[in-house]
This record gives C-alpha cells, structure tokens and sequence, in this order.
C-alpha cells in the first residue's frame, strides 16, 4: 500500500498527489514513469514521476482526470493509499550536459517536462521552458518551472501569458538563435506540430509518448510505436524517441483502441457516483436508477 | 466430507491383472461444449472419488514403470495410485506431494500424452491410465484438506534467498526452499503473483483459485512476496546479489515474437500475451472490469501451441461466432496439447491450416478488418525433422475478421539482463548455466524458460526443484536431516 500524504488541485482537472514509494523515490531519474493500480480490480495507469524526495521517501504524481480511472485516483485524499505502484520504468531521458534546451509541454505534459527541465538546470544548461493551456487557469507548474529557467507562457484564448499555441512561442525561440534540444510533451498533435516546426530547423527533438500500456516491461506489446519505420516499445525502449522519426499519425490512431469502452466506463462511472454522493451526505442512495443498470454491461 | 468410508485392500480383495485390463478408461466429464463455449468456469468438472479409485485400479504397478521416466519431474506414479486406489487419499496426497510442487497445476496442464501417459505401459495396448486426471483429483483433494497433510516445520538456517519470477519455476524453488529452513524473498514484477499461470492460461483452464491457493500455502509457509519489483528497474540483479546469499532467476521468456508482416501496429492485432493478460490477470473477461479488451465477431490467431488454442477459445468466450486458428504445418503437427485441440474442435473453433499470414489489412479507420494469408505445402524437413511449409505461390487468399490475435512465440526479456553486464546469455538472449544450474555470476541461479526457451510448467518447475537443491548445497550443503525437522500435524485417514 502505497499512502497518499499530500494533494493539491494544479487546474481545473489536474491534480498533483504526493505518494509514499521509497524505493522509487530514491532511484528514479527524469524521463521514468510508475505503473500504478488503484485496488483490486482496477486497470494498470501508466503515470511519469513529476517529482521524487528521496528524504520523505515520496513521489509526486500529476494527474490529468480524462477517464474513470483517473477520476478515481484524483479523488483520493491523504490517507488514502494506492495498492500498487510499480517502477521506476522507461528509459531516463538522455540528457544533454550544456548549451540550451526549450522544454516545451502542452497541457499535463508540463507535468513530463518538468522533471527534464529541472534536471537540465541542474547540469548548468540554460533551459527555457513554452508550456501552454486553453486560458489562465489551465496553466500548471510555472512557478516550479521558474526555478529552472525562463518560461514562456501561452493561453489558447489570451487570458495569461501569450496569445495563441505553444508552437508560435517556439518558432520565434527557434528563430532568435541556436538551440541544442527541444523535449516536447503533451497531446499527440502538439507534438506533431513541434516536430514539423523543429524539423526544418534541424533542432535535435525528443518527443514522450503515452501509448497504452498494460505491463510497462516489454512482454505484451501493447505499447508498441512505429518509429522510422520500426516497431518499438513505448515502455521499454522510450517513452522518449526522436520527435523526427516518430508515426505521430499512427500513435493518434492507436490511442483511439478504446474509444467506445471509455465512453462506456465513463457514464457508468459518473451513474455510479451519484449514490457515492449521496451516500457521503447522508442520504439513502436510491433503490432504482442507474445504479443496477450500470453494473452490467 | 458426508462420503462413506471408501472399501481398502484390506476390506476387499485384489483386482488379478487381467481384470485391471478390462477396466475402460474414465471419461473426463466436461461441461457441455455449446455451454461452456460462452463462459469461464472450467470445463473439465473433474473424477469422483469412486471413479478416481476406480481408474487407479487400471494401473499395473509394472515392475518397470516406465511412467516415471515419461515425467520430467519423475512423479512416483504407481505409488501415489496404490495409495490412492488404497483409498488412503492422506498418503498419496504425501506422496504426490513430495514429487511434485504444484499438483493441482500440472494434473491440468501437463502435455500428458507425449509424457507419463505417452510411456504408460497401458498406452501400448489401448488406452494409458489417465495419469494426468488421477493426479489433479488427488491434489485437490488436497487443496480442500490441507489439515490431513504433513506439515514439517524446519529450523530456520538463517540464510536468506532472492527469488526473481513466481511462475512455476520460481514457486517450486521457494517451496522447496522454506521446507529446507531458509528464508526466501520472491520478486515479481507483476501485481500478483503465478507468472504464466495467472496471466496466460485462462480461467477455464486453471482456475485462478486454485494458483492462489498454492501461492497463500507458500506465504503460510514463510515465502514473502514483493509484488510490483522489476528486477533491472527497481533493483538491479548485482543489487540482490549483494543482499542475499544466493539469488534463483526464473523470469520466464516474456517477450512476444510478432509476425513482421505489414499492418502489425492496425487497431484489433494483439499479441496473445497482451490479450491473455488483458483477459485473465486485469479480469476483462468479466463486463464489469475497468481494462477493456477488444471483442471481435471474426477473430484469426495465428499459432497452433497451446497459447494459440487459450486465445482461440477465449475469443469464442468474448463473443465471436467465428474463432479462427491460423497455422502454417497440418493437423498432427498442432504443437498444443491434444486435450486442448480436442477441446477447441468440440466448441467450434474453425482450423485454417497448411496457411499462413502475409499482411494484416485494414479499413479507412484503422481497423482490422482482413488477414491476407497464403497456402503452405511440406517442403524439405528442417533442422527439427519435421517438413518445412513452403507457401505455394498465387495462392493467396483474405480471411475476413476484425481482430487477429498472434501467438508465433516469445522471446527473452533484456530487462534484467541488460542491468547485469557479468550475466552470460545466449545469442538468443537465454541464461547459460552449468551443470548445477548456477550462471556465469557466482551465488546466482536460473531455470525455467528464461533458460530453456519457452518450454512447459513441468520443466521448469523441474528446473526450481533441482535449483533450489543446488542453492541448498552451495549454501553449505547442510541440508536438515529428518531429525531436524518436527512434525506438526500427521496425517490420518479420512
Ligand atoms: C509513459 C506514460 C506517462 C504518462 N504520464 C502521465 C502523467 O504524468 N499524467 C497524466 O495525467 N497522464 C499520463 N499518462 C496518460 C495516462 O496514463 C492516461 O491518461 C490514463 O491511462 C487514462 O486512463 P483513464 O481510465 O482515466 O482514461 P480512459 O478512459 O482510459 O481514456 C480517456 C482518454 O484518454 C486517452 N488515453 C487512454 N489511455 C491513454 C494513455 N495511456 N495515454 C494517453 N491517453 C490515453 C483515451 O484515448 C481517451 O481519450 C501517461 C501515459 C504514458 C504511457
Ligand atoms: C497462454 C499459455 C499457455 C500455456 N499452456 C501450457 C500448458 O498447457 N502446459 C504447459 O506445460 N505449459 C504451458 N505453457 C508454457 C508454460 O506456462 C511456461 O513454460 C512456464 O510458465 C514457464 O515457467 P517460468 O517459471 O519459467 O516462467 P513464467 O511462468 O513465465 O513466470 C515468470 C515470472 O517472472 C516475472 N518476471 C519477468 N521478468 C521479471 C523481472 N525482471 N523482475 C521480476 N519479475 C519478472 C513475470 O512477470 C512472471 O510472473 C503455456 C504458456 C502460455 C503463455
Ligand atoms: S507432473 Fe505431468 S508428466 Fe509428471 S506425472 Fe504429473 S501429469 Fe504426468
Ligand atoms: S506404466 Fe502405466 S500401468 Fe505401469 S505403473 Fe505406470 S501408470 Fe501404472
Ligand atoms: S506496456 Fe506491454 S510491452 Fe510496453
């Protein structure tokens, strides 16, 4: 059991948990990830370790709700606890030891970079970070990023920040002078345009991808991205690849897998809270609806 | 237990020989095969007491039971049969038992009829002793009495060993092990514990009860598990090494082989690994778990072992009307067991063989939606003897289905080898090992596939059984003499 000690709301769906996980803590390098498994029955998440304090023994999760199961971690609370986290898995990130990086996150893929950028800093290269989000309040971790250099903040609507796409913010970095390395993290056409725009520039681009996973060690294949034109293995052999030599258009379709099931497990999902709800106020829950309904499928 | 006390030799007087012989082989009862083919529960229901005695009574109790050499674990068959037919199902639990880690597993998944049953001096005129059926009647009895059985209580020798896998390999040795006083510490990378056993073979083959009650029976006994621990990630093997005084590698050979044809990475191709997993160990075959698996109407696996059949008849059980093997040798060369292939035809399984796959076609959205496949005749015999399929040219056809399954093989995991630079592997990637079954690193040793290649749950729990015998004597070879042990409750007869 893995105790939850701390959590804090980062934007409207994203949450950041602090989780008791020693061993992972203390050895865990940027670029990992954890699998973890909520309780009996619950599916396999893959999630990246934003943060690690070895001290406390505990590893920062961040969290992005877009599914039932991650509706139900980030309903946890400290006290909570998650039953298994497994880890550290993927690759480290190969870092670069001087120079300039653009770490460049989109959405809750700041949360990916983060640990990269700190790491850069860390090394003594000079990092600027681009991280973007639909207005003000979806934008995370920039006082974090701050620590680790300069950082560009764009907002889809122009409410913080500047106005418009993560992208537009690069292109003129890319134009103002050399750069060694862009790490780009986050929706799939995100970094499909970062690799397009990098491209022409032939800036060295690392891409994080989040294919499904089941297992995270190489045994089921489920995980597996076409990279020139070769299948790898998201868990094992990246998650990060070179952002010029990934099928970008064939990860955005393989995500697509389970479409019909998460819709499904979502209503069923939210139906099922209904009585949770009114359970946590007092009330009965109610005797007919949607509850029966939705435990068969 | 209501059943009356059953007749002993005592009460009644031998079979002669040749009223043995007229004895037919018991007929395994089964669920009915339009029945089960749409669900879970296990298909064999198993024998009765009085029909389990009664097969007992076939067996010869040759002289010279060439069974015992047809098992790779060398199980005393005629011993635990005598008792058993004796009606003394305490003893020939004990017996089997002392042979033999996993009973209730291999009396249901052993290939038994090119092993003990394959030699059984029976199979020469007729039919053998259905050796496999006796064996897994007795170890559930045992499962289900576990008070009637001998517990030996070693002294602990304060030695401490790390187990790397708890597939069969890595449960037979940490068995084996606590029996012998040391303390053992098995690392799995897996939320649960059986390797193979719970996340490849499906439910209706080996109820996952019953791996789970031999896994909780090791962690009565002493055996700690650590779940989620991947060695090569979250320790390294050099790690464990210093940590433990020796250290037994049983990780199995994980890794898929695909089938490097065109349209691999279309929506609805698995692997068989990812859709057993996905099926039994995340528990998809139930509509209410939250990891979802495809369910296709038309479903093609491509492989003729037993990993082949299991998806096979799992995706009959999800649903499809039409379950397909795909298989580029005929019939008779099927490499899965023959009850499984007998099983797979009763319930409608379609056999597409002498064919194999070229390209994975798919639709506008990325869907599977045909396997284009090419004819296959025998060639010149390979190096294994067997005829090479050499594909007839223009005869390529399209199978229409929506998901395809691929169980061609498994390969070696470079996880835990990559992190141990000392280790030596084959060019194949498979662990070498001496005759004792230590590696190249001193302290360290392995079995199972992850040395053998993908093999079967009896080989390599043979493998844990010699190994943990070999980490027992390099740890000073002191293994506890009979007064060393107290026993803790006897057996009686029930
Ligand atoms: C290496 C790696 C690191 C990741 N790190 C983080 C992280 O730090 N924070 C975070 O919030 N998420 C992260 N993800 C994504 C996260 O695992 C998925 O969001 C999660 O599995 C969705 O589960 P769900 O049941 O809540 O949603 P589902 O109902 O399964 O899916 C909802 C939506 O999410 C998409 N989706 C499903 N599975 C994945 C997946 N594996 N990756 C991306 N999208 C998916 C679906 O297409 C769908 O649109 C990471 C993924 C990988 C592979
Ligand atoms: C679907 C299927 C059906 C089969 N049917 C039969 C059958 O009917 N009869 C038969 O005899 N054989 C059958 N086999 C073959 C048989 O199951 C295997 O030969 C046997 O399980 C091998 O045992 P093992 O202990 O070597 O490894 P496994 O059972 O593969 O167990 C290895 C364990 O190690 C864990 N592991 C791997 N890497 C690491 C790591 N780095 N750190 C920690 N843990 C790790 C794995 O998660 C796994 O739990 C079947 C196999 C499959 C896949
Ligand atoms: S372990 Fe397998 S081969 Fe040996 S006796 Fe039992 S069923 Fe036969
Ligand atoms: S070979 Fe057959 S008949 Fe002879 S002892 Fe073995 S099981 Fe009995
Ligand atoms: S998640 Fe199974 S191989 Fe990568």
């Amino acid at each position: 059991m893995h105790p939850i000690v701390a959590r804090d709301q980062l934007s409207p769906n994203v949450t950041r948990l602090v989780v008791e996980a020693p061993r992972i803590a203390e050895i865990r390098r940027p670029g990992q990830f954890v699998i973890v498994r909520l309780g009996e029955g619950a599916e396999r998440i893959p999630l990246t370790i934003a943060d690690a304090d070895p001290a406390a023994g505990t590893i920062s999760l961040i969290i992005q709700s877009v599914g039932a199961s991650t509706m139900d971690l980030v309903a946890l609370q400290p006290g909570d606890a998650i039953r298994d986290v497994a880890g550290p898995l993927g690759r480290p990130t190969d870092l670069i030891d001087q120079g300039r990086a653009v770490c460049v996150g989109g959405g809750v893929g700041t949360a990916v970079v983060y640990p990269i950028a700190e790491e850069l800093h860390r090394r003594g290269v000079s990092v600027t970070s681009v991280i973007g989000g639909r207005s003000r309040e979806w934008v995370i971790l920039e006082d974090e990023l701050r620590t680790a250099g300069e950082v560009v903040v764009c907002t889809d609507d122009g409410s913080y920040g500047r106005h418009g796409f993560v992208t537009e913010a690069l292109r003129d970095l890319c134009d103002a002078g050399p750069i060694d390395e862009v790490f780009a993290v986050g929706p799939v056409p995100m970094m499909r345009a970062v690799a397009e725009l990098t491209r022409p520039y032939g800036i060295r681009t690392t891409a994080s991808l989040n294919a499904i996973m089941v297992d995270g060690t190489g045994m089921c294949g489920g995980c597996r991205v076409s990279i020139d034109g070769q299948s790898r293995y998201a868990c094992v052999d990246g998650p990060e690849f070179d952002a010029h030599a990934v099928d970008f258009a064939s990860l955005a379709d393989r995500l697509t897998t389970y479409r019909s099931f998460e819709q499904e497990a979502l209503a069923r999902h939210e139906a099922c809270l209904i009585p949770a709800l009114a359970d946590r106020l007092g009330d009965p829950p109610p005797t007919t609806g949607p509850v029966a309904g939705s435990a068969a499928r | 237990m209501t059943e009356e006390r059953p007749p002993t030799d005592e009460d009644r007087p031998a079979l002669t020989q040749k009223e043995r012989m007229a004895i037919d082989r018991v007929a395994m009862p089964e669920q009915d095969a339009a029945i089960r083919a749409v669900n879970f529960r296990e298909v064999n229901l198993g024998l009765t007491r009085q029909i389990a005695m009664l097969e007992a009574e076939r067996c010869l109790q040759c002289p010279k039971p060439y069974c015992i050499g047809g098992c790779p674990v060398s199980v005393n068959i005629p011993r635990f049969l005598k008792l058993l037919r004796e009606g003394d199902l305490p003893a020939a639990a004990d017996s089997l038992l002392d042979d033999n880690a996993l009973p209730c597993v291999t009396g249901r998944v052993c290939p038994q009829e090119s092993q003990c049953e394959g030699v059984c001096l029976r199979a020469k005129k007729g039919n053998a002793v259905a050796i496999g059926h006796l064996e897994r009647f007795v170890a559930d009895w045992a499962q289900a009495h576990p008070d009637e059985l001998i517990h030996l209580k070693p002294k602990p020798t304060g030695r401490t060993i790390a187990i790397v896998g708890s597939g069969p390999a890595g449960l037979t040795a940490a068995g084996e092990l606590v029996k012998l006083g040391h303390a053992v510490t098995i690392f799995e990378a897996f939320h649960a514990a059986g390797g193979v056993l719970v996340y490849g073979i499906p439910e209706f083959r080996l109820p996952k009860d019953i791996v789970q009650a031999e896994v909780d029976r090791l962690v009565a006994d002493g055996v700690r598990i650590e779940p989620n621990s991947i060695i090569g990630k979250t320790y390294t093997l050099p790690e464990l090494r210093t940590r433990f005084d020796a250290v037994f590698l049983a990780v199995g050979a994980g890794l898929p082989v695909f089938m490097d044809v065109p349209g691999e990475n279309l929506k609805g191709v698995y692997s068989a690994n990812e859709y057993l997993t996905r099926v039994n160990l995340m528990g998809a075959w139930n509509p209410g778990s939250e990891t979802p698996v495809l369910h296709g109407q038309r479903v093609a696996v491509v492989g003729g072992g037993n990993v082949a059949m299991d998806s096979v008849r799992t995706a009959r059980r999800l649903g499809a009307d039409e379950a397909m093997i795909v298989y580029r040798r005929g019939r008779d060369e099927l490499p899965a067991r023959a009850e499984e292939v007998h099983h797979a035809e009763q319930e409608g399984i379609r056999f597409d063989l002498q064919v194999a796959p070229v390209e994975v076609l798919g639709d506008e959205k990325g869907w599977v939606r045909a396997l284009r496949c090419i004819r296959m005749e025998p060639g010149e015999p390979d190096a294994s003897g067997r005829a090479r399929p050499v594909p007839i040219p223009g005869s390529e056809f399209e199978i229409p289905c929506e998901m395809v399954v691929v169980a061609i093989g498994t390969r070696s995991n470079p996880l835990l080898t990559a992190t141990a630079p000392d280790l030596r592997v084959s060019d194949r990637g498979y662990i070498e090992i001496d005759e004792t079954g230590m590696t190249s690193i001193d302290g360290v040793f392995a079995g199972g596939d992850i040395v053998r290649g993908a093999a079967t749950v009896i080989l390599a729990m043979g493998d844990g059984k010699r190994a943990a015998a070999a980490i027992d004597r390099y740890l000073g070879g002191e293994a506890p003499a009979a007064a060393d042990v107290t026993v803790e409750a006897a057996s009686e007869p029930a």
